[in-house]
């Protein structure tokens, strides 16, 4: 009989290097699935003791108490006490503590201790602990908690096989908590201070690094010149460093597609291959570069401890709309997606906040729409510099990602003013000491975001081009005739209806057909767009060239600043409704927000067409 | 004194917390982040331009932002 092994779970304050540890523990072989009934991220992999038992490991959203305040906090304490329904408790727990934090972390640690399963602690990040001239008695510690403490160093895989021989052994002899339940609060906080007194052998003024960089990164002016420079920064890498990586894949799809012209005769299948899944899917695979780029900037950001400096930087203008610098990490996530964006407003505390920082999530200019604003801008704007190293396509870009912002924070005045009718949002959070980012960690989460990239290309956006090109490809145009291929398709007619709804914003046919698929997935209007124009290619040479010069030699320019606009407010992706409607528990909000964006989006698409129209674009 | 009138970079201590003035969930953080009469304070930062919130303290070991308004209810007393 084969037993299930030990389930082991990971848990401790925020900013403990959890994850850190987690990720050195149980290698880039991780599960990430939701706890039962609720969108809470589980991540869960395997570990193995020396003689090579395997191990169970879960990684716990971090928590400052098992009393919580927000949803995170929530699943943590019911996994840990056993209570959430469906999952199965922890055999033992990894308590995992920052070294140079001690009299803050321990009272929570303590607090676990007391539930008397099986338990070891991890003295994480003891080398940025020693670093400020922190030195600790781990033994001294050990006998005051009554539980065995390992020193660690997540990041350099410092500790690891201590720690799972101290794992080993706790769950083979589990001994009976020594440390007796304090009642209050107060009580709790009293006894952990006394017991990190009792572990520090000394303390000098070490160098303080963070303090040195917090003076100039949370510098009354300096701090924002440098916030706003980082995202500029951030935006130009988008552009600039993903053109080389872009153009071999491009050159990749190319061979692959004359490759297949040159052993299969012209007809349906190749037609199919070529211009349905080659022109769809490669027009999309492109953008894997940027949308790299971006998460790399975002998990660097964050991994360094700088995200939550940037809260506090933003803080004061975000109160201006009524949310709070909590707000600003989901948002920024959501430049590189909204769902992952949404699924962190979970530990924004305030409900009312929360929910208007979810309604306006998808403002921000994700990253499935950068394929879209970089066809139309490489296709219309010219590749010129506006001022040493700035260039134009790059400006118009940042102009775009504005706009966006310049919406969302509209929205959320509005949305607080009316919908949700808070009066106050509060900023309180913890701000970690910096840290050089492990690359391991970032490499393993980037091939995460790819993977999750490559899957909806292989799966949503395959059958969205694949039944896109079919409904343009039947039934067939009469030979002869001068009506083209498209016109007479099954989308062309389809599009034909939608014509009249469109037109007054400056959308001609083709775009009438691509924002259908869209709904599916936002860079998907891309694929579209490729896929009907390489259906309608009279000659091969029209087909090999690519979707760019095309639509410069078809739409107006003003047509394509309204395209551009439209796409800033874009109705957001299925996937993105689905989880407002998780994560709101009902249709009323996903409903409202789809339609105030529908709305704005058609009205944006519109004054941005007559003013241009008026200007002789 | 109060936390938001502190002049920065001085240790403190905190005197008493008006527990009442803070709506519950803020009262609650505030306690787990450690935030306890006794406890040694000290303002590091103040928030941007002309707006100087929020407030950047350290607290123990543990550095921690909030917002003026919560750092009114933390009554503190200056080190000698």
């Amino acid at each position: 009989m084969t037993q299930m092994p030990p389930l082991v779970a990971l848990v401790g304050n925020p900013n403990a290097g959890k994850s850190a540890l987690f990720n050195a523990l149980t290698g880039a072989r991780q599960k990430i699935a939701n706890y039962p009934g609720v969108t809470v991220e589980r991540k869960s992999g395997r570990a193995s003791f020396a003689d090579g038992r395997a191990v169970e490991m879960i990684d716990l959203p971090g928590a400052y108490s098992l009393d919580p305040d927000s949803l995170d906090e929530a699943v943590t304490r019911d996994v840990v006490l056993g209570n959430l329904s469906g999952h199965r408790r922890p055999d033992a727990l990894v308590i995992v503590l920052d070294a140079g934090n001690l009299d803050n972390h321990l009272r929570f640690a303590l607090e676990l201790i007391a539930l008397g399963l099986p338990t070891v602690v991890a003295l994480n990040m003891i080398d940025l602990a020693e670093r400020d001239g922190l030195r600790l008695d781990a033994q001294a510690l050990a006998h005051e908690l009554g539980v065995p403490v390992i020193e660690t160093v997540a990041v350099r895989r410092r500790g690891l096989e201590p720690l799972m021989t101290a794992l080993d052994g706790a769950l083979k002899n589990p001994v009976a908590p020594i440390e007796p339940v304090a009642t209050s609060f107060g009580a709790q906080n009293q006894r952990a201070r006394d017991i990190a007194d009792a572990a520090i052998i000394s303390e000098t003024a070490g160098r303080q690094w963070t303090r040195r960089l917090d003076a100039i990164l949370l510098h009354p002016v300096g701090g924002v010149v440098i916030l706003l420079a980082l995202l500029f920064l951030m935006f130009q890498a988008v552009y600039g460093w993903s053109e080389a990586p872009i153009g071999w894949i491009e050159s990749g799809f190319a061979l692959l597609s004359d490759g297949i012209k040159n052993v299969m005769p012209d007809g349906l299948l190749r037609s199919f291959l070529t211009d349905g899944v080659i022109a769809g899917v490669g027009s999309v695979i492109v953008f894997l570069p940027q949308i790299l780029i971006l998460f790399l900037f975002i998990l660097l950001l964050e991994a360094s401890g700088y995200m939550t400096r940037a809260a506090f930087v933003m803080d004061r203008m975000m109160a201006a709309v009524g949310l709070s610098g909590h707000s600003f990490i989901p948002l920024l996530s959501s430049f590189a997606c909204a769902i992952p964006g949404i699924m962190a407003t979970r530990t924004i505390m305030d409900q009312k906040e929360r929910l208007a920082t979810i309604l306006i999530a998808p403002l921000m200019t994700c990253s499935a729409r950068l394929p879209v604003y970089t066809v139309i801008i490489g296709a219309f704007i010219p590749a010129s510099n506006v001022g040493p190293g700035i260039g134009l396509q790059g400006l118009v870009l940042f102009g775009l990602y504005i706009a966006g912002i310049l919406g969302a924070m509209l929205a959320a005045a509005v949305i607080q003013r009316f919908v949700t009718q808070s009066r106050t949002s509060s900023f309180l959070i913890e701000m970690p000491r910096y840290q050089w980012p492990r690359l391991g960690d970032i490499a393993i989460n980037l091939w995460q975001r790819a993977w999750v990239f490559l899957r909806r290309a292989g799966t949503i956006i395959f059958a969205a081009t694949i039944i896109l090109w079919a409904l343009l490809s039947f039934p067939k145009a009469p030979i002869g005739s001068n009506v083209s291929q498209v016109e007479y398709s099954v989308a062309g007619r389809i599009a034909d209806g939608l014509e009249p709804i469109v037109r007054p914003i400056g959308f001609n046919h083709d775009i009438a057909l691509a924002l259908i698929p869209a709904m599916a997935a936002r860079e998907v209007a891309v694929s579209a767009l490729a896929t009907v124009y390489a259906i309608d290619a009279a000659d091969e040479d029209a087909a090999a060239t690519s979707l760019g010069p095309k639509l410069a030699a078809d739409w107006s320019l003003a047509t394509a600043l309204a395209f551009l606009a439209w796409f800033v407010f874009a109705p957001q992706c299925i996937s993105t409704i689905a989880v407002t409607r998780r994560e709101t528990n009902g249709w009323k909000w996903p409903i409202f927000m789809v339609s105030y964006l529908f709305v704005l989006a058609y009205a944006a698409a519109g004054i941005t067409y007559w003013t241009a129209r008026s200007f002789g674009l | 004194m109060q936390l938001d009138h502190l002049p920065l970079n001085q240790i403190a201590v905190i005197r008493s917390i008006d527990w009442e003035s803070l709506p519950d969930h803020e009262g609650h953080r505030l306690r787990s982040l450690g935030f306890e009469p006794g406890v040694t304070i000290e303002a590091l930062h103040k928030g941007i331009l002309m707006w100087r919130d929020p407030l950047s303290v350290r607290v123990g070991r543990m550095t921690v932002a909030l917002r003026t308004k919560v750092a009114a209810a933390i009554d503190c007393e200056l080190s000698t």
